[in-house]
């Protein structure tokens, strides 16, 4: 493996709590090539052939194993384009950690567009955890566009973390699914603005198989001048359930444009879409004064409880 | 001990001043339990929250122990020993009972520490402990808790906004061992409780009525008690339609 330098560390620590190289298949990328890769004999991680990602293949019926595929960045005006393929075999049930960490001490740009593509089998079940993280003072912005794309087979269920607290000057997260019957979507995104930063954040979720349920949850914190736009749509093409909900706190001059959006294409679709924007309520910030905090400790309070 | 002098608090009414307290002073003091009653608008939770530091008075001073604290924060006030449970306490997303409890007690608390807080108000630790200070608690619930961040900081003046309301009878029984519980510790301590319940009223030491805006009787409360009995301002915790009360007999 190759040696890996005290800030690449860090951003692994921040993006995949890795505090070593982790257990079972990884494969960590620094600064636009590998510098460490292992597979194991239920998964596989094998480069694509024009060196543009990898093909990871989970043999049907893996369960209790774990993929890390973090990314970090410390190269300032890097840019690069990632496509991963994740094969996921049937009755499968593993944890794919993914994320980006990028520390940008210079003057240009740096931007990770990760495209990550899950083949879910019939009755796999996979928690795919995603943070990003930036840092470092250059002027150059710390970019991240990544695109999900998830094709559920019947029964399967897919869990998705979406963490991005701080550093991370511009994203433009884009992710689609399509389920059949049975399958379940879970995901709970977790977004934090500050400085000029801004986030889009768009879902487009396809229900078209009988049974098949989606939740989907967005819980943010605009701070600043930040801008956010929380962007999702579930299409209900059968006997489905699906709820989308966006949560957020704006403080000093944040804004939030939140635009659920519904599709009933089946008489027997139950759509559901919830979306509450404010500011923290005084009477928190006075409940927790009264513990003895002062007004900033309080307001760190809760939001790092509403992020939690 | 705690001394009011000639407060006084308005607010601006559909462009008039309105007077919510009028020249009141009073004081609470160390190692007493004392109940501030009085009918429904009179200017109690106004003067709890005057105390606490949520409402500044627009005349006179507060002291704790001898310190102006009128011009302080609510921050300031708690750092230096008021506690306050809110009438009606406030829905934290995301934040657990424990973390709750913790910011209330400190850093250092042991979740055994803080289930004991939550035995105390009558709630089992177990189910409680980490659950989210939100809108699935009911009313009652979320009063409990409430009322166990306030024993967990153990201050020196601890003061409690109609602790009674949105709590059953059962838990009702509990509270009452709750603040007797509290009295015996007490030590140095004070305890203030705005409250109407006869029960409440039955095992303080003094007696504030508050009418108007303006204190109308004050004493212990063998010298008030008698003549509030039968009146909104000492209420029997509960009456019971006549059909649950053959259920309960039954």
């Amino acid at each position: 493996m190759v040696k890996l330098d005290e800030i690449q560390l860090r951003l692994l620590r921040e993006v995949a709590d890795l505090h070593k190289v982790p257990e079972g298949a990884y494969n960590i990328r620094s600064n636009g090539t590998s510098a460490g890769r292992a597979s194991t004999a239920n998964i596989e991680i094998i480069p694509k052939e024009n060196g543009s990602g990898l093909d990871i293949r989970i043999k049907p019926g893996t369960k209790k194993e774990s993929v890390h595929i973090p990314v970090v960045m410390t190269q300032s005006g890097l840019t690069e384009v990632v496509y991963n393929d994740f094969h996921i075999g049937e009755d499968a049930d593993v944890i794919i950690v993914a994320g980006c960490g990028i520390d940008n001490c210079g003057p240009k740009d740096s931007q990770h567009d990760g495209i990550h593509r899950f083949f879910v089998g019939k009755n796999a079940k996979i928690k795919y955890v995603e943070k990003h993280y930036g840092s470092g003072d250059g002027s150059g912005k710390r970019i991240l566009n990544p695109v999900t794309e998830v094709y559920q087979e019947e029964g399967s269920t897919v869990e998705m973390e979406m963490v991005q607290i701080k550093g991370v000057d511009d994203t433009v997260r884009t992710t689609t699914a399509k389920l059949s019957a049975g399958a379940k979507l879970v995901v709970r995104e977790r977004l934090m603005t500050h400085g000029s930063q801004r986030a889009i954040s768009t879902y487009v979720v396809e229900l078209n198989g009988d049974g098949s349920s989606a939740d989907v949850v967005s819980r943010s914190v605009a701070r600043d001048d930040s801008y956010q736009k929380f962007d999702a749509k579930l299409v209900g093409s059968a006997a489905c359930s699906g709820h989308t909900e966006c949560d957020s706190i704006i403080m000093d001059n944040g804004r939030i444009l939140a635009v659920p959006g519904l599709e009933a294409n089946s008489v027997d679709a139950a759509l559901v879409h919830e979306a509450a924007i404010g500011k923290i309520a005084g009477d928190q910030i006075i409940k927790l004064m009264t513990l003895g905090l002062t007004e900033q400790e309080a307001e760190e309070q809760i939001i790092n409880g509403f992020l939690k | 001990m705690l001394e009011l002098q000639h407060i006084s608090f308005q607010v601006e009414d559909e462009g008039s001043d309105k007077e919510i307290i009028r020249d009141v002073s009073l004081s609470v003091p160390d190692g007493k339990l004392v109940v501030i009653t009085g009918p429904n608008g009179g200017g109690k939770s106004t003067l709890a929250r005057l105390i606490a530091g949520i409402e500044k008075p627009t005349e006179g001073r507060i002291l704790l122990n001898g310190e102006d604290i009128t011009e302080m924060s609510v921050t300031d006030r708690a750092r230096r020993g008021i506690g306050f449970a809110f009438q009606q306490p406030v829905r934290f997303k995301g934040i657990q009972v424990f973390d709750l409890i913790r910011l209330a007690k400190g850093k250092d608390t042991k979740m055994v520490d803080a289930c004991e807080y939550l035995s105390a108000v009558g709630l089992c630790a177990r189910d409680y402990i980490n659950r989210e200070v939100n809108a699935s608690l009911s009313g009652g619930e979320l009063k409990r808790i409430e009322i166990a961040t306030v024993l967990a900081r153990g201050t020196a003046l601890s003061i409690f906004d109609e602790p009674e309301a949105g709590i059953d009878l059962w838990s009702f029984q509990n509270l009452i061992e709750v603040f007797e519980g509290m009295r015996e510790n007490i030590r140095g301590g004070s305890i203030l409780i705005i409250s109407h319940q006869e029960r409440i009223l039955s095992i303080a030491d003094e007696i504030i009525v508050i009418k108007d805006g303006q204190v109308t009787g004050q004493g212990s409360r063998d010298e008030i008690l008698p003549k509030l009995i039968g009146t909104t301002m000492a209420m029997k915790a509960c009456r019971m339609a006549p059909g649950e009360r053959e259920a309960a007999r039954g």
